[in-house]
């Protein structure tokens, strides 16, 4: 069964992490991805690691979670390990049921499932530990230089808002279609080709119930007069403690080392 | 595999469904681990209309699932028909032989056309094409629809009431021996409610099909049900025949439930001193009683 930990969902604690400004958190969110991307040798690699560990410890979640926050993403990770194994060229290691194994194939394969793997534990640190509301404030603090720049730095933060706070929604309505259709002997038999047949009668109740829920949500907004323009107030106001500069300095000194390890 | 076969026709004795000790606890070994079930025991015999009553969140819905093999008990035993659901391949063919209606049906329709929505759980069963029109067509009629008419519309031009019917009759369609429906009139408009009780009357007298009712409707349950479970917080509270469960004011309302109004007549005339029953279930069992202690 699907598990019941989805990706950008938020779970209450009170850990460092749940505790920080979510400006600081997406700047870690950043810098910390920036690493993951930056790393080509080892260095770079046991620095990216050092990271995650640090976040993984801060956020006071057991590693069990991160499994579960993975899990979704096991074919797409597998898939490219698996085409950078093979199709890399260089010297030939051995060889596997007729494809060449390469030395640099593996090393690549290693690699972007490494980076893969830290990107998605990284984004899944922010939006696991910052309830989506401070999760809006904090993109639109981010954002707001930009409006003069005719960014519509609002717009953007409640659209991305509102779809965060959907995906727990939308996945437990999935699930119940699929329980409804399992019912009727959806996905119960045949093989590959005959389960991906039975999408159709997940997709087309779950697409109706979006538009139906995005129709509402509409009217619910303009039924409280709601205006992207209007200067609202916040019920909370962000402010940057001693833990959030500490944190961003040493994220700052962390990803100057990652580039001065590249270079 | 262990093939599910023989229907006796008709009511036959044995449980029809038997859960013995049942815990269900969702996401274990997570910050949202949740016993939705602890330690239930019932048994439901071949034939019955079985009626799980309880508020939101009593663990009813998660109940029923184990019914039809969608869960898997975290501990306890569910048997289903004799088989027991800790086994993988009966879990996967139980689909076969116990239907679920699911809360609000009509929102889980896909197919372009009403006969198509309704072959869905025929086809899946591997049945041939003749017999899957004979099917759609009989449980259309069933549910109260023209096939003739129908067939070929989308069920999205229907209204919400008709779209409930096509998707009680895509269950239907498959011949369940159990059925079991998760709140089949939230929602209906009273002639909306009424045939959904005519379908339930007419496939227990016709083919002693086992009905499994939730529900939070004691109104329902004290006219239609032969016995009933009340849940609440993942427990079994009570057990038993309505008219002996609605005596037990204390646990029903500690169910977050209430007395179907003839019973708590009955009750507030006797708490006034009259001397009256108060295991009445309907309106005319009332007006019975009332007139006799009149007479007296």
């Amino acid at each position: 069964m699907l598990s019941s930990i989805v990706f950008g969902q938020f779970i209450p604690g009170e850990s460092l992490l749940h505790r920080l400004d979510p400006r600081t958190k997406i700047g870690i969110v950043l810098a910390g991805s920036w690493i993951a991307l930056a790393a080509v040798n080892w260095q770079g690699f046991s620095l990216t690691f050092a990271c995650v560990a640090a976040g993984i410890l801060g956020s006071g979640f057991k590693s069990a979670i991160f499994y579960r926050v993975l899990k979704p993403f096991w074919l797409i990770l597998a898939l490219t390990f698996l085409l950078q194994v093979f199709l890399t060229p260089g010297n030939p290691l051995f060889f596997l049921a007729g494809l060449r194994i390469t030395a640099e194939g593996l090393a690549a394969g290693g690699q972007i499932f490494f980076r893969l793997v830290t990107l998605i534990i990284v984004a899944a640190l922010l939006t696991l530990t910052t309830p989506p509301i401070k999760l809006t404030a904090g993109l639109e603090a981010i954002f707001a230089p930009l409006r003069k720049l005719g960014l519509p730095a609002h717009e953007i933060a409640m659209m991305m808002s509102i779809a965060l706070r959907f995906v727990p929604t939308l996945f437990i309505e999935a699930q119940l279609l699929v329980k409804a259709q399992r019912s009727r002997g959806a996905g119960m038999a045949g093989g590959f080709l005959a389960r991906a047949g039975y999408l159709l009668p997940l997709l087309v109740p779950l697409f109706a119930k979006v538009i139906r829920r995005a129709e509402e949500l509409g009217e619910a907004m303009e039924a409280r007069c709601y205006r992207p323009d209007a200067n609202r107030s916040r019920l909370f106001s962000l402010v940057f403690g001693r833990a959030d500069y500490i944190t961003l300095g040493v994220s700052a000194v962390s990803l100057l080392a990652a580039l001065f390890f590249r270079s | 595999m262990p093939v599910i076969t023989g229907r006796q026709g008709g009511r036959s004795d044995g449980p029809a469904v038997k859960v013995e000790n049942l815990t269900y606890i969702y996401s274990p070994g997570t910050p949202f681990e949740f016993a939705a079930l602890e330690e239930i025991s019932l048994e439901i015999m071949a034939g019955e209309l079985y009626a799980v009553a309880g508020a939101t969140g009593s663990g009813k819905s998660t109940l029923v699932q184990h019914f039809n093999g969608l869960l898997k008990p975290s501990a306890g035993r569910v048997s289903v028909l004799g088989l027991d659901t800790a086994d993988r391949r009966v879990r996967s063919s139980l689909w076969r032989e116990v239907g679920l209606v699911f809360q609000q049906p009509e929102q889980q329709v896909f197919a372009e056309t009403i006969f198509d929505e309704v072959a869905f759980g025929p086809k899946n069963m591997g049945l041939s094409a003749q017999e899957v029109e004979e099917r759609v067509c009989e449980s259309l009629t069933r549910s109260g629809l023209n096939p003739a008419e129908v067939r070929d519309i989308s069920p999205f031009a229907l209204s919400g009431g008709q779209r409930r019917r096509v998707a009680i009759a895509g269950v239907l369609a498959m011949r369940p021996q159990v059925l079991v429906m998760d709140e089949p009139t939230a929602g209906l408009d009273p002639s909306g409610r009424r045939a959904v009780f005519d379908i339930i009357e007419g496939l227990r007298r016709e083919r002693g099909v086992t009905v499994i009712l939730v529900t939070h409707d004691m109104e329902e349950v004290a006219r239609v049900a032969t016995r009933m479970a009340v849940l609440c917080r993942g427990r079994l509270l009570k057990e038993g025949e309505p008219r002996e469960v609605f005596t037990c004011l204390s646990e029903i309302r500690e169910a977050g439930l209430d007395l179907p109004a003839a019973a708590a007549m009955m009750r507030a005339l006797s708490e006034a001193g009259k001397p009256v029953r108060t295991d009445i279930l309907t309106l005319d069992e009332a007006v019975e009683e009332i007139a006799g202690m009149i007479r007296k």
